[in-house]
């Protein structure tokens, strides 16, 4: 079962999404503080992230930079959650390597067809 | 003296006013009239000689024909019309001779937008870098993004188990509360930053208290304020501080408010002090979590030192249940009571007021009164409270008997 690492510190965000796609047949792991995020992709290594840009202990984009920074996972598709109107938070993060964007509020079936996408399924 | 672009135009005013034919005053000055009609749509230059001559037939002084409009309006002329290209640039100064009401109206409007620009910018810039407007966006739409999902999962799927369609009903009711409270904050921030021109320029009281705040209440000297009002609001400020503590000298005030607890009355009986005195003694007090708010006859806030829960208005009229404005109809008389503010997060504080009465000029002039209301953080949610706003704008309390206009922020 392909693995999704979702990076999200909203719990009842983290449970909807966990609850859709799990339904869609992907194992969802979810950690909610930015500072146990690296460790966590580290101990798991998802096929895919879907990670907040907002979050505690350390940012959305600075997990991005690390991971990115890390040849293991360069290749590794990252979905970013942003909130609407944060466009320099995006151009930062197209900058850093992102591979995909979802803005908050989102939409259920947008968001499982994108990771459906990146996930190549 | 120059001939100016709008001598012509001058000119064509001067002869119609004094019902001549274009063709007989050019016969009279030895031209014809087709150049003399050249020379009045500003398409000639008149010659100094003819300049003076009309002007003898005109019965006018020369100069009247010959002052151009100053530099200035032209200048702003040229800034307004840069703003939509199409205007007759080269014809600006024919333009403000001849409609001088009109070029001050574009004038006007350019400097208004200029200004409506520039207060845009400033409230932007808050916008785009402001991190309390940032988190609580993000708060916001959080909660949207919860309840959006959320409210699908439970729409679409159709053979949800029990239990997760209980633990969803349960997130929905904890975002629609986050988003209540979400609102309220921007709704609050937003009712500032739209008064961001005003805020550019800040008012006297505002750059006060927001230089106080700065220095956390114990400021030493007036530099720094840039409007010479809060300097001057801020010397006077210093100067009350300064025989507030002569009168309530630290050390033993604060052995008075050990063995009389933070009764204003009763420590201004102990040092034979004014009571709204001992109010701003408590208040600022070092250490000491203690709102205050002073008001004058009218109701106006005066000061405002603000204490984490009660929302003080920056606009706008408080709400009329503050005991403050009860205490402000019943001079000399202390009031005391225990307010539960509106909305999601409703906080209780104990409230002492007091309002004392002056008259500055004696039995021959106006009495004055000002009130205060000291604001305490109320431990337990035990007994009767008296159920406040802050103001009625951004109140929830929609069934209020105070009520004096709807709140932005009803469904």
């Amino acid at each position: 079962m392909r693995q999704v690492l979702l990076i999200e510190d909203e719990a009842n965000i983290a449970e909807a999404l966990r609850f859709i796609l799990s339904r869609d047949g992907w194992e969802v792991s979810v950690v909610a503080d930015g500072a146990l995020a690296l460790a966590e992709v580290a101990r798991l290594r998802p096929d895919l992230v879907i990670l907040d840009s907002m979050l505690p202990g350390m940012s959305g984009l600075e997990i991005l930079t690390a991971l990115r920074a890390d040849p293991l996972h360069q290749a590794l598709p990252i979905l970013m959650l942003t909130a609407k109107g944060q466009l320099r938070d995006r151009e930062a993060a197209e900058r850093a390597g992102v591979s995909a964007f979802m803005s908050k509020p989102f939409d259920n079936s947008e968001i499982r067809a994108l990771v459906r996408e990146l996930l190549g399924a | 003296m120059p001939i100016s672009a709008l001598t012509g135009s001058r000119l064509r005013e001067r002869r119609v006013a004094l019902g001549l034919r274009q063709a007989d005053l050019a016969f009279s000055v030895g031209i014809s009239a087709s150049y003399l009609n050249l020379i009045e749509h500003n398409r000639r230059r008149i010659a100094e000689p003819l300049l003076l001559r009309l002007a003898e037939a005109l019965d006018q002084p020369v100069q009247n024909f010959q002052e151009g409009i100053a530099g200035t309006v032209l200048d702003d002329l040229r800034a307004a019309s840069a703003r939509l290209p199409g205007a007759e640039v080269d014809r600006s100064e024919d333009f403000a001779g001849r409609f001088p009401g009109w070029a001050a109206t574009v004038i006007g409007l350019h400097q208004r937008v200029a200004g409506l620009e520039r207060a845009l910018e400033a409230m932007n810039d808050r916008m785009s870098h402001d991190p309390h407007l940032s988190a609580s966006l993000h708060e916001v739409l959080s909660a949207v993004a919860s309840v959006r999902s959320t409210a699908a999962i439970l729409a679409d799927t159709e053979d949800i188990e029990p239990e997760w369609q209980g633990r969803f009903l349960g997130n929905l009711q904890q975002d629609s509360k986050r988003l209540a409270v979400g609102a309220e904050a921007l709704v609050r921030y937003l009712d500032n930053a739209g008064h961001a021109e005003e805020q550019v320029l800040a008012s006297p009281q505002e750059e006060l208290e927001a230089w106080l705040l700065a220095q956390d209440w114990r400021p030493s000297d007036a530099s720094g304020l840039a409007l010479a009002a809060a300097r001057q609001m801020a010397a006077a400020w210093l100067a009350q501080a300064a025989r507030d503590l002569a009168v309530y000298p630290a050390a033993e005030f604060a052995g008075a408010l050990d063995a009389l607890g933070l009764d204003p009355v009763a420590l201004a009986a102990r040092f034979g002090g004014e009571v709204l005195a001992a109010f701003r003694r408590l208040a600022l007090h070092p250490g000491m979590q203690a709102g205050l708010v002073v008001c004058d006859a009218s109701g106006t806030l005066i000061f405002r030192k603000p204490i984490a829960g009660f929302a003080l208005p920056r606009f706008g009229a408080a709400c009329p249940l503050w005991p403050l404005f009860a205490a402000l109809s019943r001079p000399m008389t202390p009031i005391e009571m225990v307010i539960e503010t509106a909305g999601p997060q409703a906080a209780r504080f104990r409230v002492r007021a007091f309002c004392q009465p002056y008259f500055p000029q004696g039995f021959r002039g106006p009495e004055l009164r000002e009130a205060a209301m000291l604001i305490l953080p109320e431990v337990g949610r035990g007994g009767d409270a008296l159920l406040v706003g802050s103001t009625c704008r951004i109140c929830q309390r929609e069934a209020c008997p105070a009520r004096r206009e709807p709140s932005i922020l009803s469904a």
